[in-house]
Parts: structure tokens; sequence; C-alpha cells
């Protein structure tokens, strides 16, 4: 699914936030990306979500060499293939949840009406068949993030990139956010999470540490070796 | 799980309107005022344009119905600087000119003032002459009285007096029957005239029979503007006869002139005015042009995250222009709109209130909305390609 290989990001100023990353990502799997701010997750997740290229290395994505895309290529991938969840939500304000959700699958070039039949779907999926025709404004924060990943997953993307998505939430919202991120996953989405809270990560099948702008651990292989040593 | 990737359909006309009109809904105070700017440039020269084709029409309606064949001999300066006559035959030689249809004449009579009533110091005659008048003179000038009567053949030799519509508002009569001093004489007034567009002399005139005039002020019979009318085709031709007509003997003494032109040449001079405003017009346009894209400017700089958001939606590029030019495009459209209606409102009510015909011309209007658009575009331009290039990771960091 994902594939980085001595991927290396360098920001014009000279500030390195990725150093030689290699990582792999099975198609299916639900991945937790740990580490403290300014270890470079900020960075993983944009070459993951193709949102900015690479200075060395390559990465590929559901089999596609992003370095070798165009944007309409880019953009296409994007449309088709990810769906991504923020912090702070990205919801149009005074826009009805189910239009909101609906923008989803605006550049994947679906027609109005299907986009609204698609949207009413995913919004029952997570939940808040209910609030269709409420403003943003008018959820609370936990609903906010949960019509966000109903925008993400409308297209039916074969990944889902989480940026901080229970950051702003109280802990009860937070976990309704991530038994539905589970829940996602245990239907076939691969999901990565990017967060800082290690409880979180914790509760994933695989975590993969970060600092310095390199890969400190990557606990499946822990669990392969504790494996091995028990044989 | 690798498949090759399809790119997705163009967005319809449809989507494309409905994002570019996202920022129109969540301000619609900002989207008001930034096509007002638009509205009234659009405004101000649909209603020159409309205004000027009203008054046009208004002139051909005048001019078609007073006619264009009527011409005006007046007696101009001697060869030494005095005021010439014109012989008492010429309105006899005139009418023997083949091609003229109709001759009338006026007299001045230059020693005689009006005043309303005797007590009225002599010095205050108020720029109102009086005229001894031939009977036909009001059907050849085209003239039409308001109230009374007009002279006939029994009032001809008799202390009576019409009055110009100027004369008579400054001479403070508002119905006939009254009277007035002329000269030494009081006359009765019997009518009072409208205005006559082609002969504005009669509006401030008293007009006395030829008779009465000669009765009771002493006039000596001169004739001093003599009207004709022609067939239109020959009207050139009587034009250049007459001066040699009226005075054989000094024709350069003689000044004709066309009265329709006149009015024509009035309408001419007030079109380089127009041409001033619709200059004025443009300007305005060009402020709310500027307008627009300040408005612009400021709303990619403020919806950077919605930009970012979009990209990481699946929006490429060249859609994020698209959005941003489609919004410029519509709120100058809005403007356009607004300001065609409110430009063809001014020149409806305008014109009413004129009494002239209503024309809005469709080419101004079509030229109105079109120029919005170039507006709208070139606005909408340079944002619009700010807004693409706006890096979205850059864009999704500002919140």
């Amino acid at each position: 699914m994902i594939s980085l290989t001595n991927v290396k990001k360098v920001y014009a100023g000279g500030v390195t936030a990725l150093n030689n990353v290699s990582l792999h990502i099975d198609p299916g799997e639900l991945v937790g990306i740990v580490g403290p701010s300014g270890s470079g997750k900020s960075t993983m997740l944009n070459m993951l979500g193709t949102l900015d290229q690479p200075s060395s290395g390559s990465v590929r994505i559901d089999g596609h060499d992003v370095g070798g895309l165009s944007d309409t290529k880019l953009a296409a991938l994007r449309a088709t293939r990810i769906g991504f969840v923020f912090q702070h939500f990205h919801l149009a304000a005074g826009v009805a949840v189910v239009d909101n959700v609906a923008d989803g699958l605006l550049y994947a070039g679906i027609r109005l009406g299907e986009r609204r039949e698609r949207a009413a779907k995913a919004l029952e999926r997570v939940g808040l068949g209910h609030r269709m025709n409420h403003r943003p404004h008018e959820l609370s924060g936990g609903e906010r993030q949960r019509v966000a990943i109903a925008r993400a997953v409308t297209g039916n993307p074969s990944l889902l990139l989480a940026d901080e998505p229970t950051g702003a939430l109280d802990s009860t919202s937070g976990a309704t956010v991530m038994r539905l991120l589970r829940e996602l996953h245990e239907m076939g989405t691969t999901v990565v999470i990017i967060t800082h809270d290690g409880d979180i990560a914790k509760s994933l099948d695989r975590q993969v540490h970060m600092r310095d702008g390199g890969i400190t651990r990557d606990s499946t292989r822990e669990h392969a070796l504790i494996a091995e040593a028990r044989r | 799980m690798t498949s090759t990737l399809q790119r997705p359909p163009r967005m319809s006309a449809r989507d494309v309107l409905r994002v570019g009109a996202v920022g129109l809904r969540t301000r619609p105070m900002r989207a008001f005022l930034s096509s007002l700017g638009i509205a009234i440039g659009i405004a101000a020269m649909a209603a020159v344009v409309g205004i000027s084709s009203s008054s046009q029409a208004d002139l051909d309606r005048t001019l078609s119905a007073l006619g264009t064949n009527l011409l005006t001999a007046t007696p101009g300066n001697t060869l030494t600087g005095e005021q010439a006559k014109l012989p008492v035959e010429s309105e006899d030689m005139v009418g023997r000119i083949e091609a003229v249809q109709e001759v009338s004449a006026l007299g001045h009579i230059s020693e005689a003032k009006v005043y309303r009533t005797d007590k009225v110091p002599e010095e205050q005659t108020n720029g109102i002459s009086a005229y001894a008048t031939r009977l036909d003179v009001l059907s050849v000038t085209g003239g039409e009285i308001g109230r009374g009567s007009w002279l006939n053949k029994a009032t001809d030799d008799y202390p009576a007096t019409v009055l110009g519509s100027v004369a008579a508002e400054r001479l403070g009569v508002r119905e006939p029957g009254v009277h007035v001093l002329i000269g030494n004489t009081w006359f009765t007034v019997v009518g009072i005239l409208d205005e006559v567009p082609l002969a504005t002399e009669l509006d401030t005139a008293a007009l006395l029979g030829w008779p009465a005039a000669q009765t009771y002020l002493n006039w000596e019979p001169h004739p001093s503007t003599i009207y004709t009318r022609s067939a239109d085709a020959h009207v050139h031709t009587v034009r250049d006869l007459l001066g040699a007509t009226v005075n054989p003997e000094a024709p350069n003494e003689v000044e004709v002139s066309r009265p329709s032109d006149a009015l024509a040449a009035k309408q001419a001079a007030g079109e380089v005015f127009t041409g001033l405003l619709l200059g004025l017009g443009a300007v305005a346009l060009l402020v709310g042009g500027v307008g627009v894209a300040n408005t612009m400017v400021i709303s990619v700089l403020e919806r950077r995250s919605e930009i970012g958001l979009r990209r990481s939606l699946g929006a490429t590029r060249g859609q994020i222009r698209t959005q941003f030019l489609a919004e410029s495009l519509l709120l100058a459209a809005l403007g356009g709109a607004g300001g065609v209606l409110l430009g063809a409102l001014v020149t409806a009510g305008y014109s009413a209130y004129q009494m002239w015909p209503i024309v809005v011309p469709a080419w101004a209007l079509a030229g109105g909305l079109g120029s919005t658009l170039v507006i709208g575009a070139i606005a909408g331009l340079y944002p619009a390609i700010r807004a693409s290039r706006l890096s979205p990771t850059e864009a999704l960091a500002t919140t």
C-alpha cells in the first residue's frame, strides 16, 4: 500500500524534516505514527498523503510512484484513493453537514445527486444520519470530527490518513472517533493515524515511533522478535 | 491493489457555479459591496447611454412632427455694420419661388414695449418683443395654441394679442381675457401659445395682427422674419435662392437658417457631454473592478485552509483556479446585472419625467454585461493563480 524508500525532506532554510526514512505499510494495516512535535511526523503525513514531494528518495502509494506524477494525476490519486481527517476538522461553516460530506466526492467527477446520496450513507455509517441538515457550528467537536471522517470515507478510499484526529476532542468523543477508525480498518481500509498521544498509539496494531526526522522504533518488528524469542 | 489512475471527469458547469458561489454565500455583505462598485459603474454608463438615446428619440419625434423643411430669412448686417432691413415686398417675392409651398412673416415692432400694467417702470421690458404677425405663422412654424384662441380675420384689426409661452409667464398671464399694455395701447390677450421648438422667437413674443399694428402702434410694415415651407426634396434649392429673392440688391444682408438644423446641432453638442459622462462611468467601472480584485485577493488569503482542504480532497491546481475565477466572474456579473437594471430604471424614470420616449439600447445593456465579465476575469485572474499555486501543506498548516 505504502512504500517509502530512503525518503529525505529538506525544507527551504536547511531544516531536515525527514532523514533517510524507509517505511512499508501493507494494505489493511492499522498503523500509528507516534512522536513529539518536531519529530517529522507531520512531514510524514504530507509524504503519505502526496501533499508534498520528497527532496530525495521514492514514495509509492497504492502502486504509484508519487515523484513521477503530474499535478492532475496526484489530484486524481487523492480524490479516489486517499481520505484525510484533520485535527481541526476543516468543515465549511454555514454549509449543511450533508453537503460538507458530499464535497468529499466533488473532485471525483460524481454528479451532485449521487454525491448527496453517498454522503447520506456515509453519515449513517458514522452515526450522524439524524444530523444531515445541521450546520457544523450546531454540532459538538466529536460530531464534527465524525462528519470529517464521513467526508474522508465517502469515496471509499483505500488509504485513510488521520492527523491527530482526537487532538481537539475530550476523551469520550475521542474514544468514539477511535472506535470509528478501527471499524473502518476492520472493513479493509488501510488506516494511518498520526499522533503524539502514546496511549492512542498503544491501542493500535503497529506503532512507528519517530524522533528528529527518523524512525526510532517500529513495534511490529519488536513483536516479531519477541515471538521469535519465545519459540 | 495497483490499478491505473484514471483522471476524473471535468467538473460540470453547475458544480463550477456552486463552488464559485461558496465565497458569496459565506460572506454575502462583502460580495454585495464589491459588486456594488461594479453596479454603480455600469449603471452610470447604461443611464448615460439610455438618457442620451431617449433624448435623441425625442428629438427625432419632434422633428418628424414639426418637419425639417422650415427655412427662415432674417435681416443680417449691412456692409457698414448697421442692422439691415428686409424689403417690404420680400414676402411676395419669396412666395413666387416655385418650390415654396407656404410663406409667412413676422414684423418686429421695435418701438413698442410690452407691460402688464402702466405702473411698471418703462425699462422693465422683461425681454418681451411685440411682433405683427401674419395669420398663418402658426401653421407654418408648427406652433400650437395652448389656451384661448389664435388671431383671426376679426381680431386681426382689433387691439388683441396672443402671447408666447414665456412671455405669458413673465407677464404673469395665466388665462386669456386680461389686458396688457403694448406701446401706449391696451390690448386684450386672446390666446397663449405652447412652446414653439422651431421658432423660439415666438416664445417671448406678443403677437398682434398686421393691420392692428399699423392702426394702433403707427408701425411701418416691414417683415423681420420670413418663414417658408417647401417640399423636403427642394429645401436645399430654396435655401440657396432665398437670400437673393428676399433682397436682390443685397443678398448678403439676409441670414437664412434652418431651425431644425439648430435643434440637431444642439443635440450633437450634448453628445460631446455624453461622451464625457460615459468616460466617467468607465472610470467608476474600473474602480469597481479594482474593488473586486481586492476582495478576491483578501478572500484567497483568508481561505488558505479551505484551499488546502480542497487540494487534499483531490482538487487540481486548475480546479482551484477555476473556482476563484468563477467567484470573481460571479461577483462582476451580479454587479453588472444590478447595474444594467439600475441604469435602465434611471433612464426610464428620467425619460418619463422629461416626457421622452423611453429608449434603452440593447447594445448598451449587452455591452455593459459583457464588459463586467471581462473586468471580472481580469480582476480574478491574479488571485486565482495565486490560490492555485498555494502548496497544500502550507495552506493546511495555517490553522
